[in-house]
């Protein structure tokens, strides 16, 4: 049965957006700043080394528990400049607005995105808007692009993660997806959740100011822990094992995904990050997260080993042990 | 935690939702069901919730955050 | 947790043969891959995943009738998430989907009769599809349309019944299985009574199992134990929620509108009375009746062996396309595509080269 339409679960961030994006996508784009599909690109101009990134926002509904599309919008893009150890500094800002969106809301949204650009230090200087008749969109669409300075001292990316290396994660997952999912209409379903979105320079800088030599970064956002932690195996050809007795999953979230079905590894976060860092490094990166305010529950939930190669596996509460897959990606639809 | 004709709110570690309780008896509010398909079809006795209880307890060894 | 462990190796020795217990619930399956608890049992214990999967056994020709219902303009199709991307002879739910049919994923069929209720122009016909846990909430549904005289409401049945499946399963001379976990929520609407014809026709144990990794393995420390004291009982070790008679509303309401009929399993073929029909009584209510749906015999890769796996008598290793053309990105069968699936809990939870 040959696929040729888009379906929904092409946007997962799973196993068939990479399939897209290798198959249709790099065959006719391809060079090699776009090849090794990190979170940003890394530019290099006059010496100093740029990170550039873009994101799209289709969040549905635009305000949920602990947040709106606006605050993700900025959040999203600058954090996934930051997993890249670059300051961010500049965002675009592109709009494509529903006819007869109310101006009260893009008000909000646009306050939103005022307010959190401003606590994370960056600007916004430059933008579009667009308008499609009612019924095109729901509500609104957002684009974000950003720009952001190379710090990190070394080189930070999804192929350099070796075996050795820990696995540390700086709070409870899947928050953001929870609460997206319990404004769903249709679900009518309730949890006190808040989304985690957050921005995560000042947690990554806190990590670099310690001079530890950190490998790689990565926000789990679309497809969770799962996609990440599965990306970084591959690239790097080594073998993850995650503890699932480590992993830290609030009892509410827990509840939710008992209730809709869902795997907590799987579900987006937007304010988590991912942190593979030498195994003697341990100590000080945890130190560094914990006096952090998003760090504060940072953790170790797992090692890099050499075998086996591409493979991620989670060590059960009952001491078996299972693969964890790269998640298909049609099970939440237009969360981030 | 709510219960209206043949709908009750139920709680599962604080996240909530709305069930049917047509096929249980008489169900009270404060009483644990076992839920499928958007229905409850099993109510627990207090010494069986206990039971479930004991079971997680042995079997989660993970720090609770709230 | 080692305690039972260690009971489970010393009563396989102590029953001095290699076991083969069967399991015949989606959720066990699922419990057995995502615990990974097959490593803690010996090698001389084995547990097999039998026909537990609702989706997994439902024949094709079933998904090619709900496809057809889509493609009317005034249909809209509703159903449990897991159908959508099973494939049918040439196209899937989801497919269609995205080429512009109606088709809406609920979570349970009174939200399919709500959505009858808010389209009083369209024919919403919900894909009736599960075992004895699942079509009492498909009965109610049916009951309260007739009660309220909502007329734009049916159900397309492929409903299922686990006794004369697991009685079939015994026929099959290759098999041999030694003892059956038996499902647990199917228990709590039927009641453990139902499985103790196994014990007197065949002398084989039989334990009710509850759903946490624990009580599964608990289980099979019980069909050890039977085997080793030369029992055949069957025992409930989710006695938390499973007692002998089940849940009397549930089995009243599933009297008053099904009636037992014959079924076809795929991969086992036609089972006598493993079926539920919708009585006569209730007919307009019934998709395949209301909506004149025609049934064709539907096309199956010949490479495909869900069939075989669904019976336990093969691996998904043993499929010649396990794992190349069939994953869950592209599945062929339903065991690959179903989130209880055989084949999907091998490829996800053990990989493809173990």
């Amino acid at each position: 049965m040959r696929r040729d339409r888009i379906l929904l679960a092409h946007g997962g961030g799973g196993s068939l957006t990479r399939e897209l994006i290798e198959t249709l996508f790099l065959p006719r784009l391809e060079n090699p700043l776009l090849k090794s599909l990190d979170d940003s690109a890394v530019l290099v101009m006059n010496g100093q080394g740029h990170a550039f990134t873009t994101d799209s926002y289709v969040v549905k509904p635009y305000i949920f528990p602990g947040g709106d599309i606006g605050k993700l919008a900025v959040c999203g893009t600058i954090n996934d400049l930051a997993v890249m150890g670059a300051r961010p500094l500049w965002l675009s800002l592109s709009f494509i607005l529903e006819e007869g969106l109310l101006l009260a809301d893009l008000q909000r949204i646009v306050e939103s995105i005022g307010t959190t650009a401003g606590e994370a230090g960056v600007q916004i200087v430059t933008g579009d808007t667009k308008v499609v008749e009612r019924g095109k969109c729901e509500g609104l669409y957002i684009n974000t692009a950003g720009l952001g300075d190379i710090v990190a001292p070394n080189w930070l990316g999804a192929a350099n993660v070796k075996p050795g290396d820990a696995v540390i994660i700086n709070g409870p997952i899947g928050e953001h997806g929870v609460a997206v999912m319990s404004q769903r209409e249709g679900i009518a379903f309730q949890t006190s959740v808040v989304s985690d979105c957050a921005p995560l320079w000042p947690l990554v800088k806190a990590i670099l100011d310690t001079g530890a030599e950190i490998r790689a970064m990565r926000d789990p956002t679309r497809g969770g822990v799962s996609a990440a932690v599965c990306d970084i195996a591959r690239a790097s050809n080594v073998g993850i094992r995650l503890h699932e007795d480590a992993l830290p999953i609030g009892r509410e979230v827990r509840g939710a995904c008992d209730l809709l079905g869902l795997d907590p590894l799987t579900i987006p976060n937007e304010g988590k990050v991912l942190v593979f860092c030498r195994a003697i490094d341990v100590a000080k990166v945890l130190a560094a997260m914990r006096g952090n305010p998003i760090g504060k529950h940072a953790r170790v939930i797992g090692e890099v080993s050499e075998r086996p190669p591409g493979i991620v596996t989670l060590r059960t509460t009952i001491g078996g042990e299972r693969i964890i897959d790269m998640p298909t990606g049609e099970d939440l639809p237009r969360i981030c | 935690m709510g219960l209206h004709n043949s709908t009750a709110t139920i709680s599962v570690d604080g996240a909530m939702r709305d069930v049917d309780v047509s096929l249980v008896e008489e169900p009270r509010l404060g009483d644990y069901v076992l839920v499928h398909a958007g229905f409850a079809i099993h109510k627990w006795d207090q010494s069986e919730v206990e039971e479930l209880q004991a079971i997680r307890t042995a079997m989660d060894l993970r720090e609770a955050i709230t | 947790m080692k305690a039972m462990v260690q009971n489970i190796g010393e009563l396989s020795h102590r029953v001095g043969h290699d076991v083969k217990f069967m399991e015949v619930c989606g959720t066990h399956t699922m419990v057995a891959f995502r615990s990974g608890l097959r490593q803690l049992l010996p090698d001389s214990v084995r547990l097999v995943s039998g026909p537990g999967c609702p989706v997994c056994v439902t024949d094709p020709s079933y998904l090619d009738a709900a496809i057809e219902l889509c493609g009317r303009p005034n249909v809209i199709i509703a159903t449990f998430g897991d159908l959508v991307r099973v494939p049918g002879t040439d196209t899937s739910l989801e497919r269609e989907r995205a080429a512009g049919a109606n088709v809406r994923i609920v979570y349970s069929p009174s939200d399919a009769l709500l959505l009858a209720r808010e389209c009083p122009s369209k024919n919403v016909v919900f894909l009736g599809v599960g075992f004895e846990t699942t079509a009492p909430t498909i009965a109610w549904a049916i009951w309260r349309a007739a009660r309220d005289g909502v007329q734009n409401f049916s159900v397309l049945c492929a409903h299922k019944t686990m006794p004369r499946a697991m009685d079939t399963l015994l026929h099959d001379k290759e098999l041999r299985i030694d003892g059956f976990l038996c499902p647990g929520h199917v228990s709590v609407i039927t009641g453990a009574n139902i499985y103790r014809f196994i014990c007197e026709r065949y002398r084989i144990p039989c334990v009710v199992s509850g759903f946490e990794a624990w009580d599964v393995l608990k289980s099979i420390e019980m069909l050890l134990r039977q085997l080793a004291e030369g029992r055949a009982e069957v025992e409930n070790e989710y006695s938390r929620s499973v007692n002998e008679f089940g849940n009397a509303a549930a089995q009243r309401l599933m009297d008053e509108i099904f009636e037992p009929c014959d079924a076809v399993w795929r991969g086992i073929g036609i089972i006598p009375g493993s079926g539920l029909a919708i009585r006569e009584k209730y007919a307009r209510f019934d998709a395949a009746k209301a909506l004149s749906v025609q049934f064709r015999e539907a096309h199956v890769n010949p490479l495909c062996r869900c069939g075989s796996v669904l019976r336990g008598a093969a691996s998904p290793l043993d499929c010649r396309l396990f794992g190349r053309t069939c994953s869950p990105t592209h599945p062929i069968g339903p065991c690959m595509v179903s989130s209880e699936g055989v084949c999907a809990a091998y490829y996800k939870y053990e990989g493809v080269a173990a």
